[in-house]
């Protein structure tokens, strides 16, 4: 039995009640997807988070729904989210400029294995707007260097003008303690670089798959494929990490909305294990 | 305690502050409403149920609590089916949030049957359980009081006895009542479940009962968990389900399933909710509301592109999956308490105790 004794419930703790935050900044990533750095309107720092969490973001007066955070863990003053309009709520966001008011709640969820992952090559595999989530594991790791062997990037776009952090990209690629390789599955003319899905990247780095911890975040076929591709590289299962995505509602694990079998994403992910979701992954309309 | 004793507490109750709601009859059902006096008890009156179909019919004697359990339950009250939890007011470019009172209203609920208070144990659970307890459910449920009252005749579709949580009431209540109806008396053996419970209790100074007029109720709701209508093998059935995901038996009830959501929201333990933000006309001033949603409804799963249960077929595993498997995975208990309320109130009678022998048949 839960016990309800305690402190008096308090409306303000509610964590289905947001709190305002305000456009600091906003930048064109690509056609269609942005960046938004978001302060608290009350002043003081933002939610702390750790990488591969989400906030829900909340475009007045159209609702809300979940966003990842995208930003460093370190800026205590902003929350840095990037977002691709796709239905009423992201192009809700897209309409914002510097000034205007958003309502943020959370964070929420599992986040990426970043404590896990210290002494092993870390390799994060991202496929579309699936690499905003992994960007601050990116930075944790650039930061606390020394702690990870190698750190290799795999990326893929659909076209070259949806290739997100453009600039910030080309400074990875210069660096030596990294690899980041990008992909395109549609070229144009302007695009010299590989052709094709995310997994063909795979196939041509090095690996020591034992020593590997793979994040990966995009749509779940990509997931699927990749998955099968670090498998047939030697990659241990229990060593691939995928978030997963679903309809959400709260947040917190009462709404019901977010279930995939035995989980609720919200609470119990998006970050999960493989082996811990294998049984579920690839059920038909689970 | 006889029947001008239960009068007087229902009295005290009203006079301690509490807003007493029990069993009524509304629209030929009984329905939750508030209860002044005994009158307003459904009283003499029972429910007979079968798959599909309720309808009230008279005992052959005048039983306050001889019913079993209505379209109506204790989510009604703790998570209502439509509540404000913010509002949020813009001027020029600033949104302001101004979250919901917190319900202070304290409520004595007369007349909870086991399954339900089990019932409302469930979505404690799910409600208080994580790390963000839900502050509005929080409040109401603190403010809630409940006399229970065991049964002493089971339903045509009950099965609480299959999944433990009856028909005698046990933890959760504050008070727990059985009626006992003869041809010469007809009083209430009472119990004090909590603290509270025996402080409202005490002023009462009612006589304690005898050993055996308590072994005489003891027998009677003995003799209920004999009667129930439906039994459902709970053995293995949470891992039978799990694997049985490609079944082709979910096929088969899709072809009878309408999808109405009705079940779930019957369902006692069924939670879903979601939310809906109604704006004014100059968009600077917005409501954020929750109501109950189901898993049955297509939108329910949707995600930029369309719904992951597309089929009906997927909605009904996802609502048997989750009553009698995923929920033991994720609270350690079933999501079913065997009140029977899916099976009467589905208007083409699908069963769940009959799924799951079909499923058990065909899967062995
Ligand atoms: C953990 C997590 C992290 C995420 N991180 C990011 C991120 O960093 N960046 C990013 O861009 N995206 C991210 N997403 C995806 C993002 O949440 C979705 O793109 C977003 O919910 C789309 O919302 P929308 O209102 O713009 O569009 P829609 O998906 O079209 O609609 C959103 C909501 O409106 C309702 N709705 C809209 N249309 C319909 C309809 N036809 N029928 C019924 N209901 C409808 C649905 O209930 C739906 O939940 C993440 C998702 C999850 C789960
Ligand atoms: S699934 Fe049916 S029998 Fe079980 S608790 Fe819900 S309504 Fe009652
Ligand atoms: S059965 Fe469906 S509506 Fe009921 S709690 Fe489970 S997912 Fe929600
Ligand atoms: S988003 Fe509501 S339960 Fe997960």
């Amino acid at each position: 039995m839960i016990a309800l004794a305690g402190t008096a419930p308090d409306a303000t703790d509610s964590a289905l009640v947001p709190s305002p935050y305000v456009v600091k900044r906003f930048v064109c990533e690509t056609d269609d997807t942005f960046t938004l750095t978001l302060a608290p309107s009350a002043g003081g720092d933002a939610l702390r988070f750790a990488p591969g969490q989400f906030n829900m973001l909340y475009g007045f007066p159209a609702g809300d729904v979940p966003i990842s955070v995208s930003g460093p863990t370190w800026r205590k003053d902003v929350l840095i989210h990037t977002i691709r309009a796709v239905g009423p709520v992201t192009k809700t966001l897209a309409q914002l400029q510097r000034g205007d008011s958003v309502l943020v709640r959370g964070p929420f969820g599992v986040p990426w294995p970043i404590a896990n992952a210290e002494g092993q090559d870390v390799l994060l595999v991202a496929g579309g707007i699936g690499l905003a989530p992994l960007r601050p594991v990116l930075y944790h790791v650039l930061k606390h260097r020394r702690r990870y062997r190698s750190l290799t990037v795999l990326y893929g776009a659909r076209t070259p003008s949806d290739i997100l952090f453009r600039q910030e990209i080309a400074k990875w690629q210069a660096r030596s303690d990294l690899r980041f390789e990008v992909t395109v599955d549609r070229s144009d003319a302007s695009w010299h670089g590989h052709v094709g899905v995310v997994t063909q990247l795979l196939d041509r780095i090095e690996l020591s798959p034992l020593q590997t911890c793979a994040m990966v975040c995009g749509p779940e076929v990509m997931m699927h494929f990749t998955r099968l591709a670090l498998s047939k590289r030697g990659v241990p299962s229990s060593q691939m990490y995928l978030s997963m995505e679903r309809n959400m509602k709260c947040g917190v694990g009462s709404c019901g909305h977010c279930q995939l079998g035995p989980f609720f994403i919200c609470k119990d992910g998006p970050v999960f294990e493989y082996p811990r979701i294998a049984s579920v992954f690839s059920v038909k309309e689970l | 305690m006889d029947l001008a004793g239960l009068a007087d507490f229902v009295a005290a109750l009203w006079s301690a502050g509490y807003r007493v709601i029990g069993p009524t009859v509304g629209d030929g059902a009984i329905v939750y409403g508030e209860v002044r006096s005994l009158s307003d008890l459904p009283q003499g009156l029972t429910d007979q149920q079968e798959a599909g179909q309720y309808r009230l019919v008279r005992r052959n004697d005048d039983a306050l609590f001889g019913f079993h359990v209505g379209p109506h339950s204790l989510k009604r009250l703790l998570l209502p089916p439509k509540e404000r939890l913010f509002t949020t007011i813009r001027k020029g470019p600033a949104l302001t949030v101004v979250p919901e009172q917190i319900p202070t209203e304290k409520i004595a609920f007369l007349g909870a049957k086991a399954c339900e208070i089990q019932a409302m144990l469930t979505q404690d659970q799910v409600l208080l359980g994580g790390h963000h307890p839900d502050v509005q459910y929080l409040a109401r449920r603190r403010n809630l009081l409940i006399i229970g009252t065991s049964c002493t005749s089971a339903g045509g579709t009950c099965f609480c006895t299959s999944m433990g949580s009856g028909p005698s009431v046990g933890e959760g209540a504050d008070v727990a009542l059985t009626e006992v109806i003869s041809e010469s008396t007809h009083h209430f053996i009472v119990e004090a479940k909590s603290s509270r419970g025996a402080e409202l209790l005490s002023p009462l100074r009612l006589p304690s009962a005898s050993s055996s007029e308590q072994q005489i109720a003891a027998q009677q709701v003995a003799a209920a968990a004999k009667q129930m209508g439906r039994t459902l093998v709970t053995d293995g059935l949470k891992e039978l389900i799990a694997q049985a995901m490609d079944s082709s038996h979910w096929d088969s009830v899709a072809t009878r399933c309408l999808s109405c959501a009705n079940c779930t929201l019957v369902c006692p333990t069924c939670f879903c909710n979601t939310v809906e933000d109604v704006t004014d006309l100059a968009g600077e001033h917005s409501e954020r509301w929750r109501r109950w949603d189901s898993c049955f409804h297509e939108d329910f799963s949707y995600l930029h592109g369309g719904a992951v249960r597309q089929s009906v077929k997927s909605r009904y595993r996802q609502w048997l999956s989750h009553k009698l498997s995923t929920w033991i995975d994720q609270f350690g208990r079933s999501g079913c308490v065997g009140c029977g309320r899916c099976i009467t109130f589905c208007p083409v009678g699908i069963d769940l105790t009959a799924e799951c022998a079909t499923l058990q048949a065909r899967h062995p």
